[in-house]
């Protein structure tokens, strides 16, 4: 962490715990590639991959889909989570038809 | 079908300190300590002003030079400490587990005897306040029912391989050639399972004999002495039977006590009253005239209504004058020097770990005390309480009875504390001292709520000082309580 310096030894181990929360996350850019094959029980159309195999081809971006999932969802999927970490992930996108420019990806 | 979410940020649980111009959290959640930059500073300055959403604290950093990548860090840093929280958050109210079916034993407080030389007026096993049914129980423990509660704690204290066991009383040298005993036949049953007993006791040091303090020193039995303060305070309220003051039969013995016992600290434990409040002459004397290692203040425990009781104004002068010895001990930190006054040491030591408790101390836990018969109690202040019996050294810990003991004085129990920063260490307060009070040991010490935050503040500010300018000290003051 940059801005907060733990003091005690409790915070040193609230520290270690962030730090290793960061290496389970699997991000879509990561390598090995991590390619989502997409929703089946849902109208949305699921996170897709375009003829390269990448996501800079796609009509929507990828982030769209996720919002779906992120807020609509039951299935508990690698989407933000918005009750414990994320709550402001879609903050900035009021209406997602029209602001899904702004739903970016998470970096943990 | 969209839901739009615009939640805005508080700040969590928690105490903000400043200590040497810069700012500090204490996470009530946890009892760890942060430093923050001043863009973590910031943030929760506004967060005091009102609620924000994120766009907004972003912004507010990026109008103060941060890059929005920084801004959007800090953030993140600040939620993942749950320093500030989403207002959609509601945590979930504290409630108390299932205390522990096998919790091992690390002390035994052996009352081996009830009976005193002394007759100090506030005394809460012979006072007005008592909670103790002597009548017809033994007055003197039996080195059988020792023998017997060596055992127990051998057997009890699971793969802990340093039990402890502390002599209590009453008078505790009243029944020395017990004490002797047991601290034989306790060294060699701990070594034949292979753990190594320690020890410790508190007298009012009117008995001690160079014979005694021989042995105190050869077992390394650390010693506790109550004691008020130079002869016009000391004889004040600890007095013998007919009135007469203790000072001058103990003065003498003490000397040689703190000369002659080598292998470890002599402490005083001085007990507040109304009229004994003068903290700073207190501490002088027995630190630099008598020569304790250390001194720790507490004030008496009573029902509220006593003429010993401290009333709001000795409560002050008493405050006051900690805060006069608190900046000394910081003086002596600063300069690496170990000062003598507990009631800091105590609370840093508990600091540096980042202590979060689930209940106030260790009594019905890890502690139990064994009165002169046998019976179990929650600690030494439940000695010979009818009410308060956990069981029998023979039988072991009633279970029931101590689930409803620890269920009761679990902090998350305690509706006041939930809302209250400085529960990690407090946890609601002593136990007895709350039944004695409210007639509950399950109830939180209200009377000393505002003294608590304040004193924990007050050791915060100390720690958050130390550890920006002479942080090695702590890690040498953390070795040292680890040793003791």
């Amino acid at each position: 962490m940059k801005h907060l310096k733990p003091l005690n030894k409790k915070a040193l181990r609230i520290e270690e715990t962030i730090a290793s929360t960061d290496e389970d996350v699997i991000a879509l850019q990561q390598k090995p590639m991590h390619t989502p094959m997409g929703c089946s029980i849902s109208f949305s159309p699921g996170w897709e991959v375009d003829a390269g195999g990448g996501t800079a081809g796609l009509c929507q971006p990828a982030e769209r889909d996720i919002y779906d999932c992120y807020v609509t969802c039951f299935w508990p999927v690698q989407v933000p989570d918005h009750v414990n970490y994320s709550p402001d992930w879609a903050s900035n996108c009021a209406t997602a038809a029209k602001d899904w420019r702004s739903l970016d990806i998470i970096f943990p | 079908m969209t839901t739009v979410l615009a939640p805005k940020y508080r700040r969590g649980d928690i105490h903000l300190f400043d200590a040497q111009g810069e700012g500090f959290v204490y996470l009530a959640s946890a009892g760890a300590i942060f430093a923050l930059d001043e863009g973590a500073a910031r943030v929760m300055a506004l967060l005091g002003e009102r609620n924000m959403a994120y766009g907004e604290m972003v912004q507010a950093l990026i109008e103060a030079d941060y890059s929005r990548a920084d801004a959007e860090d800090l953030i993140r840093e600040l939620r993942a400490v749950r320093g500030i929280v989403s207002d959609e958050i509601r945590e979930a109210p504290l409630a108390p587990p299932a205390p522990p079916e096998d919790y091992p034993l690390q002390a035994l407080v052996l009352n081996v005897t009830n009976q005193c030389n002394l007759a100090c007026t506030y005394c809460y096993e012979f006072g007005a306040d008592k909670i103790a049914t002597p009548a017809g129980k033994p007055k003197y423990m039996t080195l059988e029912t020792a023998k017997t509660s060596v055992d127990f704690l051998l057997k009890s204290s699971g793969d802990r391989e340093v039990p402890h066991i502390t002599f209590f009383g009453g008078e505790t040298l009243m029944n020395f050639k017990l004490l002797r005993d047991v601290v034989l036949y306790a060294n060699e049953a701990s070594a034949a399972v292979g753990k190594r007993m320690t020890y410790s006791l508190t007298t009012n040091a009117t008995l001690l004999t160079d014979e005694i303090i021989q042995f105190l020193s050869d077992q390394a039995v650390g010693v506790t002495v109550s004691m008020d303060g130079p002869p016009d305070l000391q004889d004040k309220r600890r007095v013998y039977k007919s009135g007469k003051g203790s000072y001058a039969v103990m003065e003498p013995r003490l000397r040689k006590l703190i000369a002659g016992h080598k292998t470890r600290a002599i402490t005083a434990r001085v007990t507040l009253t109304e009229g004994v409040t003068d903290v700073i002459r207190i501490y002088r004397h027995l630190k630099d005239d008598l020569g304790f290692h250390e001194v720790g203040f507490a004030p008496v425990t009573d029902s509220g209504e006593q003429t010993y009781t401290l009333d709001s104004d000795g409560m002050d002068t008493v405050v006051s004058a900690f805060h006069e010895l608190a900046a000394e001990w910081l003086a002596f930190a600063l300069r690496g020097e170990m000062h003598g006054f507990s009631n800091v040491s105590e609370t840093i030591s508990e600091l540096i770990q980042g202590t979060n408790k689930s209940h106030p101390c260790g009594a019905g836990l890890g502690l139990v005390g064994v009165s002169p018969s046998g019976d179990l109690s929650p600690c030494h202040r439940f000695t010979d309480a009818d009410t308060h019996v956990l069981g029998h050294v023979t039988t072991g810990l009633d279970k029931e009875k101590r689930t409803d003991f620890l269920t009761r004085g679990h902090v998350g129990a305690k509706y006041e504390c939930s809302s209250c920063w400085a529960r990690p260490l407090c946890a609601g307060g002593c136990h007895h001292e709350a039944f004695v009070r409210y007639g509950d040991t399950g109830h939180a010490n209200l009377h000393y709520c505002d003294w608590i935050r304040e004193w924990t503040d007050t050791c915060l500010k100390i720690y958050g000082t130390v550890a920006a300018r002479n942080p090695e000290f702590l890690e040498r003051f953390a070795a040292r309580k680890g040793l003791s």
